[in-house]
């Protein structure tokens, strides 16, 4: 579906509220929109909630080949797809731009920050190694999907537990999660984007922008930082001009915004990591708020069914009994076969049919024609007999036509050449063949 | 009394047997469904069955492309992701079974040349996804105001090597389950829509499994309702 154009009135109100300091939603300029992580039932699936931006996230595991270059190294691999749900605008095809920009973002501020060790995930060197994957899956777009989605990519690479492998010489043991405990991957930090939205050529600034902001910013800064206060990444789009302390004070403004984020993230994974050890119930269906009134819980239901064999004896012995069917294979040429008669021939009479065709065609057209109503014919013969027929596949040019309602006498072959010899033919289909030749 | 059987079952839910077609003591995990969760689409529903989870989003109706429209009636599609990787056949195949389902309910004459998308997303798969995702989209579809003739739900039963019968069944179940029968239904003559079966199975098997699941969807359309009444319980 196309994207609903902004009416321009809406584009001004907006713009004149950020220009007296007001945004749509209440917020300050600086404050970013509330987040909820939840985590699944599996290890590494977490869902992100940024305001009504919801980012699923999934991080597995495979054993493969090491890169030919990268011998000893594990293989990160990220995945960002926008979900068709996430808006009408989203189609297979039509956000190939937006979606590159995020993916090379994402991919620039986890994989080449180094944040996860790769040399960790090494198994046996130059064989074999893990391959990490990430997929992200935009649910809903209300705005700042790039926030969203590396705190999500992070929050999943820290929930995620790898299955234990232990190598002893030649043999390397990979251990189920039953017969040992997964192992967390090695994380040395954990790098968030923030994004800001520039308004007005650089004049008004604004962190967390929803939707309706990024549909009349100027610009996007995003900067890529750990806890440590270390830039990971930074990159300014729409091309607006900064100048050098807009960008360190958004800077500054990004190290207290992601020392609040990673708070709330080491909480949450603490929070989940201590309920499964208790042994309480974890996973999405804890997550579902009780009191929300479009929420709604049922426990288990046992269901009776004490009847079913009754009930299904009675359908049985009230249904009709299967109709025979009788299949007699008949084996037209090697490779192919055939089973059944097929319905009747809905094509009509096909030799009055028109079909302008010129000479060289026309006889095939003839041709095949007959052929197509030898096999009808043919075949309510064969059916009566019980042993598969295998018909003569020589390689003789002969052809005999015949006519549509007679039996065939003779057996005609399936001819591949695009020369056809004329075989004796009857006497009206020559006529007809010259009817053509003078049209 | 109904309280007995609940702690009955709960417990041989718990130690993992299925029941013997003559006895009691099948039982669908616990449901939970949350309605108008996302803001974009029109409508959109999260349904958790036991472990396995699917989130429907719906379009619609919608502008539809020209190559796409029908003239007399909506085109009717569904998008389903999974999780991990790229969607691939089996996820072709699911789209299918589940676009045919809808298609026999939705009232598509009353929104010729429009379109009504319907996109799941494979949150967590722990065994019946496919009656899961049939019962998200059919939350979603009424979340979204959709007009049909009739609600529809999915009921996955599992055969074990020696013809236990298993409803809803977990992935371990699923797995060494000799046939797997998937069977969306209607709610108002609880009449077969659509039926998705894997492995080997007798008809009288088949039969029993039908009659088993029909049993099974009454308790879905209950839950049907309830969350609705819930839901417009303030108006």
């Amino acid at each position: 579906m196309k994207e609903t154009p902004l009416s321009n009135c809406e584009r001004r109100f907006l713009l004149r509220a950020i220009e007296e300091k007001k945004r749509l939603d209440g917020r300050q300029t600086y404050d970013y929109r509330n987040i909820r992580i939840s985590f699944g039932t599996d290890y590494g699936c977490c869902i992100v909630e940024l305001g009504k931006t919801r980012v699923l996230g999934q991080v597995s595991c495979e054993l493969v080949s090491p890169k030919l270059n990268r011998a000893t190294e594990g293989i990160l691999f990220f995945n960002l797809e926008l979900s068709q749900m996430a808006a009408p605008a989203f189609e297979p095809g039509r956000q190939s731009d937006l979606l590159v920009k995020l993916n090379r973002l994402l991919e620039r501020c986890l994989r080449n920050s180094k944040c996860i060790d790769t040399e960790s995930l090494c198994v046996v060197a130059g064989e074999k190694v893990w391959q990490i994957r990430v997929d992200l899956h935009l649910l809903n777009h209300d705005g700042n999907i790039i926030d969203a989605a590396s705190i999500a990519a992070i929050v999943a690479l820290c929930h995620f537990r790898r299955p234990d492998v232990s190598v002893q010489g030649d043999e390397v043991t990979l251990y189920t999660p039953e017969e040992r405990d997964p192992v967390p991957l090695s994380i040395h930090h954990m790098p968030i984007c923030v994004s800001f939205a520039f308004f007005q050529q650089g004049t008004y600034l604004l962190v967390d922008p929803n939707e309706r902001e990024e549909r009349v910013m100027d610009g996007l800064l995003v900067i890529a930082m750990n806890k440590h206060r270390e830039i990971c990444t930074i990159q300014s789009s729409g091309g607006i001009m900064l100048l050098k302390d807009q960008v360190l004070r958004c800077s500054k403004i990004a190290g207290v915004k992601v020392a609040e984020i990673t708070e709330l993230i080491l909480k949450a994974l603490e929070n989940d990591q201590k309920v499964r050890k208790e042994g309480g119930k974890f996973g999405f269906a804890e997550s579902i708020a009780n009191q929300r009134i479009t929420a709604f819980k049922m426990e288990k239901a046992p269901i009776d069914t004490s009847d079913v064999e009754e009930k299904a004896e009675e359908i049985i012995a009230e249904a009709e009994p299967p109709s025979e069917v009788v299949s007699t294979p008949v084996l037209w040429t090697p490779g192919t076969a055939q089973i059944g008669e097929g319905v009747e021939n809905s094509w009509g009479d096909l030799e009055e049919s028109e079909k302008e065709d010129d000479e060289g065609g026309g006889d095939e057209a003839i041709i095949l024609d007959s052929i197509k109503m030898d096999t009808g014919v043919e075949v309510s013969d064969i059916g009566s007999q019980d042993a598969p027929i295998i018909l003569s596949d020589s390689e003789e040019e002969e052809m005999i036509i015949l006519e549509p309602d007679k039996n065939p006498k003779k057996i005609r072959t399936q001819t591949t050449s695009a020369k056809q010899e004329k075989a004796p033919s009857k006497k009206p289909v020559k006529r007809r063949k010259k009817k053509r030749a003078a049209n | 009394m109904e309280e007995e059987m609940h702690t009955d079952a709960k417990i041989r839910a718990e130690i993992g047997t299925g029941c013997s077609p003559r006895g009691p003591g099948c039982s669908l995990r616990h449901f939970a469904c949350e309605q108008n969760l996302l803001s974009r689409p029109d409508g959109s529903a999260s349904f958790l069955q036991g472990d396995t989870s699917v989130l429907a989003g719906v379009y619609g109706p919608a502008e539809v492309k020209v190559s796409k429209e029908i003239f007399n009636k909506a085109t009717l599609e569904v998008i389903l992701r999974p999780k991990i990787g790229l969607p691939g056949v089996a996820e072709k195949s699911r789209e299918r079974l589940i676009r045919n389902t809808c298609e026999a309910v939705v009232l598509g004459t009353l929104h010729p040349r429009t379109s009504i998308t319907v996109v799941l997303q494979v949150v967590s798969d722990a065994g019946s996804l496919l009656a899961c995702c049939l019962n998200a989209a059919c939350m979603a579809l009424v979340d979204a105001g959709v007009p049909m003739r009739a609600l529809f739900c999915g009921v996955t039963c599992a055969l074990d090597s020696d013809g236990t019968l298993v409803l809803d069944p977990t992935s371990k179940q699923e797995k060494e389950a000799r046939a797997v029968l998937t069977f969306a239904l209607d709610s108002v003559e609880r009449k077969l829509l659509m039926s998705s079966t894997k492995g080997l199975y007798s008809d009288s098997e088949l039969q029993q499994c039908l009659a088993a699941a029909q049993a099974a969807s009454q308790h879905v359309f209950r839950f049907y309702r309830e969350s609705l009444q819930r839901r417009y319980s303030k108006s």
